[in-house]
C-alpha cells in the first residue's frame, strides 16, 4: 500500500548485507566504533552537518543522572519542504535504520531508542511497528542482542503532531516530555541533557543508515568519496521542475550542473538549495557544489524552471515561516510577517528600494537574533532572491 | 452533552490513560488517540485527561493548540489536508484546491454541516516528487488532478457504514 515509486538511483543500502554493520560493531570495543565513525568524518544528514562521531562521543561521555539512563532518538520529522528522501529509507531500508541506532545504543551505551515520526507519515507505521517486531524476535533488539550479555536495547516509535519546529532537536525533545514543541536554549545540549534531562544523541534518519555501511565496510572506503570536509555519499530528495523527480544517492561535492543533467532539469532558471530554510542559487551559478563547505542541505533540491515567477516562491517560502514560527522569540515570530508583508508590496509594485534595503537588513538581524535555527534561516531564501532577481521583483505592475 | 455521554467520554480517556500511562509524556499520544476515537478533542475531554495526568487544564490547551494536527479547526470524520507548499504549489495545488471547495461546498478551515468532512491546509507532506499531495485521516493521496477530487470524495464516502469508524482511520 505504500508507494514509493520515489527511488531514481541505486542506494548504497541496497548493497549491504543484512546486519554487518552490528556484527561488526558487536565484536568492537564503545571506543573503536565511535572512532570509525569520526575516522570517515561523517557529517549528519539532517541539514546542520555536525560530525556524528563527535556527537557520540561526547554523549558516550556525558554522566547519567540518578535513576536514569541515556537515549537514541532517530528524527525522522523530515518536515522541511522538499524532503523525502527519509520516507524512501523508512519504507524500504526500515531494518538499515534500526540497525544503525543499535549501533549507536552500543556506542553510547544507551538502553533506549525512540523513533519519532511526523505524524503526515502515520502511513509508515504499521510497516514500522512489523520490522521492530521482527528485530525482537530475532534477538536483534531486547536483551543480550546477537548474545552479548549485557547489551540491551529497544525502541519505541512516537507520533509527531504536526510542527515543523519539532524537527529542530530540543523542540523534539520538548514534544517527546509531552510540551509544546518550543525549542530550549542552547547550552546545555542534548547530548548532555536531552529528554527527561539525560544524555540524548539525536540524529536524522539517513546518518543511522549511513553508520551501518560504515561499519559493514570501512572508514576509509566512506572517506575516499566526496570532497575533504564533506565525505561520502548523500541522498537527495529532487522535485519541482525537472523531468525526473526523486530521491538521488550522489557523492557530496556534485555540481549544480551536474545533478540538474541528471534529474532532467537543464535549463532552469534557479534551483532552491536545503529547502525553504536554504538558499536559491541562480543559473550564473550552476557550478556551485552540493556540499557543507558550499551549497549545503539536508537533501531538499527543487528546481525552477525558465517561466517561474520567483516572488511567488519567496511568498510561498515566508507564508511557510509565518504558519511554521513557534512564536517563541520576537524576531522570528514578528520579522517572517514582515518579510511577508514585503512580498506582498512587492507584488502590488509598491516597495521603494530603500524598505527594501530596511528588509535585507531586517533579515540579517533575524539570523544573528532569534533563538533557533528555523528564525535563523528563514530569512535565507526571501534574502537569496532579492540578491539574485531584483530586476524581476522590483517595479511590478499588479498586471505582472 | 447528555450525562451519559459524558461519562462514556471520561471512562474512554480513562482506558486510554491506562493504557499510555500518567506520565507527562504521554500527554500528546493520549490526545491523538482521543482525537482517532471522538474525532476532536472538547473543552472537558481536555478537563478530563488533565485530572488523569495530574496538570493544569491550561497545560493540555497550550499544547493541544501549538499542533496543527491537534488543534484542527475542523472536526470531519474525514479531514483534507491539501499540502500548500512550494514543489505542490508548482505542481498546480491551486485548482485542487478550488475544486475541493466546490466538491465539498466548504472553505479550507470548515467542517461540513454533517459533519463528515474537514478541509485544511497543510506544509510540505514529504511527497513533493509526486504532487499535489492530500491527505486524507492518514491515506496519502498523490498527482491529485482537479477531476479526480470527486472520486476521492465518494470513496470516503462508500466507507461509511457500519465500519465507518474504523475505515476512517485505518
Ligand atoms: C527548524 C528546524 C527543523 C529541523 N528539522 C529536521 C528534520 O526534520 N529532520 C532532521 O533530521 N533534522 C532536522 N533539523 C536538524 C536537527 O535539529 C538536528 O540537527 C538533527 O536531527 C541532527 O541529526 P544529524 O546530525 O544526524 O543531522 C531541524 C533543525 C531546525 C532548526
Ligand atoms: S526562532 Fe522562531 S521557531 Fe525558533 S524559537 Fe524563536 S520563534 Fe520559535
Ligand atoms: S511540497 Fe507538497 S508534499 Fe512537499
Amino acid at each position: 500500500m505504500i508507494q514509493v515509486n520515489s527511488k531514481k538511483t541505486p542506494f548504497t543500502f541496497d548493497s549491504i548485507e543484512p546486519e554487518s554493520g552490528l556484527r561488526a560493531a558487536l565484536g568492537m570495543s564503545r571506543a573503536d566504533i565511535i572512532g570509525e565513525v569520526s575516522a570517515c568524518a561523517l557529517r549528519g544528514r539532517g541539514g546542520a552537518g555536525f560530525p556524528t562521531g563527535t556527537k557520540w562521543n561526547l554523549a558516550a561521555a556525558a554522566r547519567v543522572k540518578p535513576g536514569g539512563a541515556k537515549y537514541v532518538v532517530c528524527n525522522a520529522d523530515e518536515g522541511e519542504p522538499g524532503t523525502f528522501k527519509d520516507r524512501v529509507l523508512l519504507a524500504e531500508h526500515a531494518d538499515m535504520v534500526f540497525e544503525g541506532m543499535t549501533i549507536g545504543a552500543r556506542a553510547i551505551g544507551a538502553p533506549h531508542g525512540i523513533l519519532y515520526l511526523r505524524s503526515e507519515y502515520v502511513y509508515l507505521r504499521p510497516h514500522l511497528e512489523s520490522v521492530l517486531a521482527r528485530r525482537r524476535s530475532e534477538n536483534l533488539l531486547g536483551k543480550d542482542i546477537g548474545g552479548v550479555a549485557g547489551f540491551t536495547f529497544d525502541i519505541h516509535i512516537h507520533m509527531g503532531a504536526g510542527a515543523y519546529v519539532c524537527g529542530e532537536e530540543t523542540a523534539l525533545i520538548e514534544s517527546l516530555e509531552g510540551y509544546r514543541g518550543e525549542p530550549r536554549n542552547r547550552p546545555p545540549f542534548p547530548v548532555d541533557t536531552g529528554f527527561q534531562g539525560q544524555p540524548t544523541v539525536v540524529n536524522n534518519v539517513e546518518t543511522f543508515a549511513w553508520v551501518v555501511c560504515i561499519l559493514s565496510r570501512s572508514a576509509s572506503w566512506f572517506k575516499a568519496i566526496g570532497t575533504k570536509t564533506s565525505t561520502g555519499y548523500k541522498l537527495l530528495s529532487v522535485s519541482g521542475d525537472c523531468r525526473e523527480p526523486g530521491v538521488y544517492e550522489v557523492p557530496l561535492g556534485i555540481s549544480v550542473a551536474e545533478l540538474l543533467a541528471k534529474v532532467g532539469g537543464e535549463g532552469a532558471k534557479a534551483v532552491q538549495i536545503g529547502g525553504a530554510s536554504g538558499h536559491c542559487v541562480p543559473a550564473s551559478e550552476f557550478g556551485r557544489k552540493i556540499a557543507f563547505e558550499d551549497a549545503s542541505t539536508g537533501g531538499s533540491i527543487i528546481v525552477f524552471g525558465p517561466g517561474r515567477d520567483m516572488l511567488a516562491v519567496a511568498r510561498n517560502f515566508m507564508e511557510f515561516f509565518v504558519e511554521e514560527s513557534c512564536g517563541q522569540c520576537t524576531p522570528c515570530r514578528a520579522g517572517n510577517t514582515k518579510l511577508l508583508e514585503g512580498v506582498e508590496m512587492l507584488e502590488r509594485g509598491e516597495c521603494s528600494m530603500s524598505y527594501l534595503q530596511e528588509l535585507l537588513a531586517l533579515g540579517e538581524t533575524m539570523q544573528l537574533a532569534s533563538k533557533c535555527g528555523l528564525g535563523q534561516s528563514s530569512p535565507n531564501a526571501f534574502v537569496s532572491i532579492v540578491k539574485h532577481f531584483k530586476d524581476e521583483i522590483m517595479g511590478r505592475t499588479l498586471a505582472n | 452533552m447528555l450525562v451519559g455521554q459524558q461519562q462514556r467520554l471520561q471512562e474512554d480517556i480513562r482506558e486510554i490513560v491506562a493504557q499510555h500511562g500518567h506520565d507527562r509524556s504521554a500527554l500528546i499520544p493520549v490526545l491523538q488517540e482521543l482525537q482517532k476515537r471522538h474525532t476532536t478533542v472538547s473543552d472537558f475531554a481536555m478537563q478530563v485527561v488533565a485530572d488523569e495526568l495530574g496538570i493544569h487544564p491550561a497545560e493540555v490547551y497550550g499544547v493541544t493548540s501549538f499542533y496543527a494536527f491537534l488543534r484542527q479547526p475542523t472536526k470531519g470524520r474525514f479531514v483534507f489536508r491539501l499540502c500548500r507548499t512550494i514543489s505542490c504549489e508548482l505542481g498546480g495545488k491551486s485548482r485542487v484546491a478550488r475544486q475541493l471547495e466546490n466538491d465539498l461546498g466548504i472553505a479550507f478551515g470548515e467542517t461540513t454541516g454533517d459533519g463528515r468532512f474537514g478541509l485544511e491546509w497543510a506544509s510540505c507532506l514529504g511527497m513533493c516528487d509526486q504532487g499535489p499531495a492530500l491527505l486524507v485521516n492518514d491515506r496519502v493521496y498523490t498527482r491529485v488532478t482537479p477531476e479526480q477530487v470527486h472520486q476521492i470524495i465518494d470513496e470516503c464516502k462508500s466507507t461509511f457504514g457500519a465500519h465507518a469508524r474504523q475505515a476512517a482511520h485505518s
